[in-house]
């Protein structure tokens, strides 16, 4: 196996790791509003502040190591997401400072509180928005982005971006059941039924549509034989949502977030299908984008000696703040 | 607003907007996260409670800084691609790795042990919360050395080749690439700079507190360790300064030509101009006030030693001289006015009137900022002294942008314009409310809201800053022992 598909796996962790870990960050500050200021809200935020700064480091490798191992993708898809990298950016701003500023100044506390939603709501879109515009196809011309810079907004996009802040939602009231007890848990449960139905009706509309965008994805999900290779992945997916909505009913308290958590992993193998081998779909492939060998060998040793060590003290943070939010906070 | 420029030159601004406003963090949070770590430490050693309660004191405003930090870095980390996608296809290969592994073994550092730094401390013990807040500092320092290694590169690149698509590749020896020649010189100057503006950070608030309250001993304790840095470090980071100056002359002659503001070439000595004003239509300093021979001096240890000025440089390879000639001057100027600072202290401190001297603590208070306008000026002089290049000799920055239509770029410069003044002015204004109150016994953690329905009710008044909160981090001064 070449480094350049290693590399490709790297990044998928990475995003993967992002997307599930920043995701229900993000989905607790989309559903923030639906919690009552107070005592709820000061429970549901407590719950992620411990952890969400790491949490987000996710996503600087996931864009800092597109740069280092495929920097030709990078230096496509930025440019033609341009509006979204900047709104996603900005956004996640004003999630970012919220946490801190909430509790700095009572007077303004709903307005960082909306600011909290707003920010959380502004980053997921546009994180699902750029999900479709790579989905959807870039042009390039020579070594650049050759489109303008709205090519990024359509239906297509739309529905991927609506699909995600949902999915986040989904992850973000899934957490809280685990975390929280007692009348909280009950309203995030509703919140995950209805996030979690939403979620699977929007994932379904996107796959589908998926397939129509190009003949190369239809055929890799259509036609023998590739049929038989990916056809566990959607049959996996329905089995893992009715467990999921089973288990929210089922008073359950961790399982209806791991198998949240199992929902957006066969989401994401399903969109590694798809455009497989693609960096850029139809445009790029992970080859051509790829860096030079010795790029790729210096930053596979630093991964190989840090990753494992990342994982177990974030594992042990989490670790450290286990258990139910205490009504006092983190005493 | 910017009908008139074009994307090149909004995509330049708002490169340096937004580097600009993210280095005052880190320049802060570095110095910032060693104090807490030294603070802590000496309170784990001695057992003494003011230790605890200044560190506690500095936790809070650590949180808010660190919060703006983070934030604003993440949006440097799309900025090469989003604004500078040529530069970062070519140098992707070289650069990249760099920075993948400032992630690895910084950022990841930091995140992980910060929610175990703020509210851990009753979940772990103090010897593991101990260890949390030094992983914090180590991934500061560390995220310091990546970041600076990469910048440096691009100041003096060496150990690459080039593709035959145009990129940048890795030669044999990584090591090359991470310690280019002026590197070192780089992170020593950097390192300490952010020290020193931590240290005139605390020491302004410490005088600030002091000029209320002179008997208040955490104001005190505060003041002298800030002084003692101003005396120690400030001597140590003009020598330093002078070293990188040195090197910049051998690497990059043209910037240190425009920071001297030497248009002509001095066969025999050139002068030192203290002030004037450059004219680079005219080639000329006018109104220049000079020592003969003196830089000379300073850049070749010899009176009479020779010295090439810019007009051995082809003019579409000359830095832009005013900008570079001004931010020289005021870092240098900054820098001898701290230490300044750091002598009037000795001073006092052998009289035995630290304490008791309030004209030095006004000083003291004025000086507060002066770290992060030095660090600033000294960062506009060594970029915009690298222009025109991006890479330093090999690739224009004219040549390394990506290709947006200007009212893209201008309307996202707009935007981070807009947002960075008010929400990162907002948060200063909460570092500067809780400057604002003095140290006490018994400090407050970082809090983290409510205690129960009762008092969030309102019945129980609270501390003003967090209505019906408790501390995260109990303490008692009176009792050691007390777990916290």
């Amino acid at each position: 196996m070449d480094l350049t598909v290693v590399w490709a796996f790297i990044i998928a962790f990475a995003v993967f790791a992002y997307v599930v870990m920043d995701g229900f960050d993000l989905g607790i500050g989309i559903l923030f509003p639906t919690f009552k200021a107070g005592r709820e809200r000061d429970r549901a935020m407590n719950s992620i502040a411990p952890v969400w700064d790491g949490n987000e480091t996710w996503l600087v490798l996931g864009g800092g190591g597109l740069f280092a191992a495929f920097p030709l993708a990078y230096a496509v898809i930025l440019p033609a997401t341009y509006p979204l990298i900047i709104a996603m950016l900005l956004g996640l701003v004003f999630r970012g400072v919220a946490f801190e500023y909430r509790w700095r100044d009572p007077a303004h506390q709903a307005f960082w509180d909306r600011a909290f939603t707003g920010g959380s709501l502004v980053a997921a879109l546009a994180q699902g928005m750029t999900l479709g515009a790579l989905l959807q196809g870039i042009e390039v011309e020579g070594r650049a982005y050759a489109g303008s810079w709205w090519d990024w907004l359509t239906p297509y996009t739309l529905l991927t971006g609506l699909g995600t802040v949902a999915g986040y939602a989904l992850l973000g009231s899934t957490w809280l059941i685990w975390k929280l007890d007692g009348e909280e848990q009950a309203h995030a449960r509703k919140l995950a039924i209805r996030w979690g139905a939403a979620t699977i009706v929007l994932m379904g509309a996107v796959s589908l549509y998926n397939i129509t965008l190009n003949a190369d994805y239809a055929a890799r999900w259509l036609s023998a034989p590739e049929v038989y290779w990916v056809a566990p992945v959607p049959i996996l997916t329905a089995i893992v949502a009715l467990s999921m909505l089973r288990a929210i009913l089922k008073d359950r308290n961790s399982k209806p977030f791991w198998l949240g958590i199992a929902l957006f992993f066969l989401g994401m193998s399903g969109l590694g299908v798809t455009i497989w081998p693609y960096a850029v779909p139809e445009s790029v492939t992970i080859w051509e984008a790829a860096a030079p060998y010795r790029s790729q060998a210096f930053m596979l040793v630093g991964v190989a000696l840090t990753l494992p060590l990342i994982i177990a003290y974030t594992a042990w943070a989490y670790w450290v703040f286990r258990g139910k939010v205490a009504d006092e906070g983190y005493h | 607003m910017f009908e008139n420029l074009d994307a090149l030159l909004l995509a330049r601004v708002q490169f340096a907007f937004t580097v600009s406003f993210h280095f005052f963090f880190p320049a802060f949070s570095i110095g910032l996260a060693s104090y807490l770590a030294v603070l802590e430490g000496l309170w784990l050693k001695t057992g003494k409670s003011v230790y605890l309660d200044l560190f506690k004191y500095w936790l809070k405003i650590f949180a808010i800084a660190f919060a703006m930090g983070v934030v604003s870095g993440i949006v440097m980390s799309y900025q090469f691609g989003t604004n500078w996608s040529v530069f970062s296809d070519k140098a992707g290969p070289v650069i990249g790795p760099l920075m993948a592994y400032e992630v690895l073994t910084a950022f990841f550092l930091e995140a992980g042990f910060l929610g175990v730094m703020l509210f851990g401390m009753n979940k772990v013990g103090k010897k593991l919360h101990f260890a949390a807040t030094l992983m914090v500092a180590l991934g500061t320092f560390v995220s310091a050395f990546w970041i600076l290694s990469v910048n440096s590169w691009m100041q003096t690149p060496t150990g690459y080749e080039i593709g035959a698509n145009g990129q940048f590749l890795p030669g044999p020896s990584w090591w090359d690439i991470v310690f280019n020649p002026s590197f070192p010189y780089r992170l020593v100057h950097t390192v300490m700079a952010a020290y020193l503006t931590t240290a005139f950070v605390v020491g302004a608030v410490g005088a600030w507190h002091l000029l209320k309250d002179r008997a208040n001993p955490h104001a005190r304790k505060m003041f002298s360790m800030a002084m003692w840095m101003a005396a120690i470090v400030t001597p140590a980071q003009i020598f330093a300064g002078d070293m990188h100056g040195l090197n910049t002359l051998e690497h990059q002659p043209a910037k240190v030509m425009a920071m001297e503001g030497h248009f002509q070439s001095h066969p025999e000595g050139a002068p030192l101009i203290l002030f004037g004003i450059p004219d680079s239509e005219a080639k000329t300093v006018r109104y220049a006030i000079e020592i003969p021979k003196a830089s000379s001096l300073i850049l070749k240890h010899d009176l009479n030693a020779p010295l090439a000025g810019l007009d051995t440089i082809p003019d579409d390879e000359e830095p832009p001289v005013g900008v570079v000639f001004w931010s020289f001057r005021i870092m240098v100027g900054i820098g001898f006015a701290m230490l300044g600072i750091g002598l009037w202290s000795l001073w006092g401190r052998l009289r035995g009137t630290l304490y008791d001297m309030p004209w030095l603590h006004r000083a003291a208070l004025l000086m507060g900022p002066s770290g992060f306008a030095a660090v600033l000026a000294g960062w506009i002089t060594t970029e915009v002294g690298r222009q025109p290049f991006v890479i330093y000799g090999v690739l224009r920055t004219a040549d390394a942008a990506s290709p947006l239509d200007a009212p893209a770029v201008a309307a996202s410069l707009l935007a981070f314009i807009l947002v960075y003044f008010t929400v990162f002015g907002i948060g200063v204004w909460y570092i500067l409310k809780l400057m604002g109150k003095a140290p006490h016994p018994g400090e407050y953690g970082v809090k983290r809201g409510d205690v129960g329905p009762i008092r969030t009710a309102g019945i129980t008044p609270g501390p003003t800053q967090n209505p019906g909160g408790e501390d995260t981090l109990p303490t008692h001064a009176s009792d050691e022992k007390e777990p916290v």
